[in-house]
């Protein structure tokens, strides 16, 4: 690198020489321009880059190493002793049922997030071609995204409230009682999800809606031509040109449904099974003073969110969709 | 004879199904998700005897001007003071993010240097960690910098984790021509002059993006906030809003009000912002 450096050094020296005849000089801008370059120029991206790169370290990386050094220790948190205890919190985790049967809880959620894909994808292809008040379902169906957690929590605990919104309603089609949505075990994760399918379902729909947009018309056009219905256009053109968008929502909604947090705890606080595994961590780590065995959880969960991401990268590589 | 008709009414019976069908699956995701939001509005104008008396929850207030709740979740919710704190942190960390990811951007984008590649790799590594799954190590490091229970907690996570701007900015950094930098630094403008003058300006919509995706987030967000800045003083909307709901137990006119007071200023941005909500997030998730 530091030949490199030189070279270009002589070539300024040399008077600002013609930039054309040098291949990669749109991207090799040399600092100083004229003249001998100063003895300091290599700092200049680094001046840039300094508080980034730092505020990258001590907010993603430091905590994430110190996390894996807690796990391995019985720290509470707080006191200035911290015993290691190898690979103790970690054998607790897999062997005390109640700390990993929380993330049964996240089938529920990836049900859900197959079911908000599948509506979202639905609802792009229909209104990206013409339909009549199209902006307004739009706005609709996008509008929920926008929303406050803990204003979706609370509407949705009014939603769930035997004889509130969801037991009014189901009155009128005949289904007269009262119901606990949320009180029930066997109800709270379907009501949960059903919540999280709402909020979401707008962003995933408004991506597509944005993939679908980029498709040239000329595509339909010809497909039209050669007969194709709506269906066979969805499958052949819309669907693989969408496949980038669509892969990268499963991930996002696979290592969302392993990190819910924010919906269940506003509005059950963990209660009737309806624990997730990060409610659980914060718990184990801020009531129960555990520092140490939630790092594991941390870990282990850290650890389930990575390994899917490569799983997914394995499976379905960066490719661009081939069209034309 | 009935064979042609029967084949000439096929594809018109079927051009008459589809956007029925299409129609009706609209206008029932619509009522879906308006509905639980019309049921909240509705309560959020009855008194207290109102439903007290078994007013169902989508049947229509008796005075529609009723807002005293408003005024019960305004005082007794602090929202007041949420709304200044949630203000304070949005715009140090939405000014925060776009100087942090443009000036990262810039550099990356600009500069050939060592241990380029493992920087960007460093930055597209931490996309992959959810930041929930942090939170046990993130609270000492902010423990030890002495930040816990201030406002520089969020504001710090908010900047120093966001790496979607950077990735924002350095799309956008891509399409501004690298003559302009060239011609300046003949005229011997310094890099800094150069990022300044030359770069943040023509940056203009890649900031206006994610100042609205930053914006949203600061303002939605509940995480930071509750795990960072317990103390009642240092409510965001959020956390009041949180907060409010506890003591106010059963006393649903109230927290339905408060519920519409933080979901109004959004509605009322989105309504305004439509087209450059949708193109922010679109650039945003996209790469």
């Amino acid at each position: 690198m530091s030949s490199t450096r030189t070279t270009a050094g002589s070539a300024d020296r040399a008077g600002a020489p013609p930039r054309s005849g040098r291949e990669p000089s749109r991207r090799r801008p040399e600092p100083g321009g004229r003249g001998p370059r100063p003895r300091w120029a290599w700092a200049t991206p680094w001046l840039f880059l300094a508080v980034p790169v730092g505020m990258l370290a001590v907010f993603t990386y430091v905590p994430i190493v110190n996390m894996i050094e807690y796990s391995f220790t019985n720290w509470d948190g707080i006191s200035p002793e911290r015993n290691w205890v190898g690979f103790r919190n970690y054998t607790e985790i897999f062997t005390r049922s109640e700390l990993f049967e929380v993330f049964y809880v996240s089938i529920y959620y990836l049900v859900a997030s197959v079911l908000q894909l599948v509506l979202a994808l639905y609802f792009a292809t229909v209104l990206s071609f013409n339909t009549r008040l199209r902006n307004l379902f739009k706005g609709i169906l996008f509008f929920p995204y926008l929303i406050n957690g803990v204003a979706i929590g609370l509407v949705f605990l009014y939603f769930f409230q035997s004889g509130g919104t969801l037991d009014t309603l189901l009155s009128m089609f005949g289904f007269h009682g009262r119901h606990y949505w949320l009180g029930n075990p066997d109800l709270v994760n379907i009501s949960l999800s059903g919540v999280s399918v709402w909020r979401y379902m707008g962003l995933n729909f408004v991506l597509f809606l944005g993939g679908i947009q980029s498709i040239p018309g000329e595509l339909y056009e010809a497909a039209a031509l050669d007969g194709a219905n709506r269906w066979a256009q969805f499958r052949y053109i819309i669907a693989p040109s969408l496949r980038p968008l669509i892969s990268l929502s499963a991930i996002l909604a696979i290592s969302g449904s392993l990190s819910v947090f924010e919906i269940p705890y506003i509005m059950t606080g963990g209660s009737g099974k309806s624990e997730t595994f990060v409610i659980e961590t914060i718990k184990v780590n801020f009531e129960f003073n555990k520092t140490g065995l939630a790092s594991a959880m941390a870990v282990v969960l850290l650890g389930f969110v990575l390994l899917v991401t490569w799983v997914q990268r394995r499976l379905v590589p960066d490719e661009k969709p081939d069209l034309a | 004879m009935s064979a042609p008709t029967a084949a000439a009414r096929r594809p018109a019976r079927a051009a008459w199904v589809a956007p029925t069908l299409k129609y009706l699956s609209l206008v029932a995701v619509s009522v879906v998700i308006v509905l639980p939001l019309v049921a909240v509005f509705l309560t959020s104008l009855k008194t207290h005897k109102e439903i007290a008396n078994g007013s169902g929850a989508l049947t229509p207030p008796h005075d529609w001007l009723n807002f005293s709740n408003y005024k019960v979740t305004f005082d007794q919710g602090h929202m007041l003071r949420g709304l200044f704190n949630t203000a304070f942190i949005l715009v140090v960390s939405v000014a925060g993010s776009v100087l942090i990811g443009s000036a990262a951007a810039y550099a990356i984008d600009r500069y050939r240097f060592r241990f380029r590649r493992a920087i960007l790799a460093a930055f597209l590594v931490a996309t992959l960690v959810p930041s929930v799954t942090t939170q046990v190590g993130t609270f000492q490091v902010i423990n030890h910098l002495g930040l816990f229970n201030t406002r520089w907690a969020p504001i710090l996570l908010y900047t120093g984790t966001d790496i979607v701007s950077i990735y924002v900015f350095l799309q956008f950094m891509r399409s501004i021509p690298v003559s302009l930098d060239e011609a300046a630094r003949i005229d011997g403008a310094s890099a800094f002059r150069i990022y300044w003058t030359i770069i943040m300006p023509l940056l203009k919509p890649a900031i206006a993006t994610v100042v609205i995706i930053k914006g949203i987030l600061v303002y939605n967000d509940f995480y930071y906030p509750f795990l960072y800045m317990p103390s009642d003083d240092l409510g965001t909307i959020s956390t009041s809003l949180f907060r409010f709901k506890g003591p106010f137990g059963a006393e649903w006119q109230d927290i339905c009000a408060g519920a519409i007071l933080v979901i109004v200023p959004t509605l009322l941005i989105f309504l305004f912002l439509q087209r450059y909500i949708y193109n922010g997030l679109t650039q945003g998730a996209t790469k």
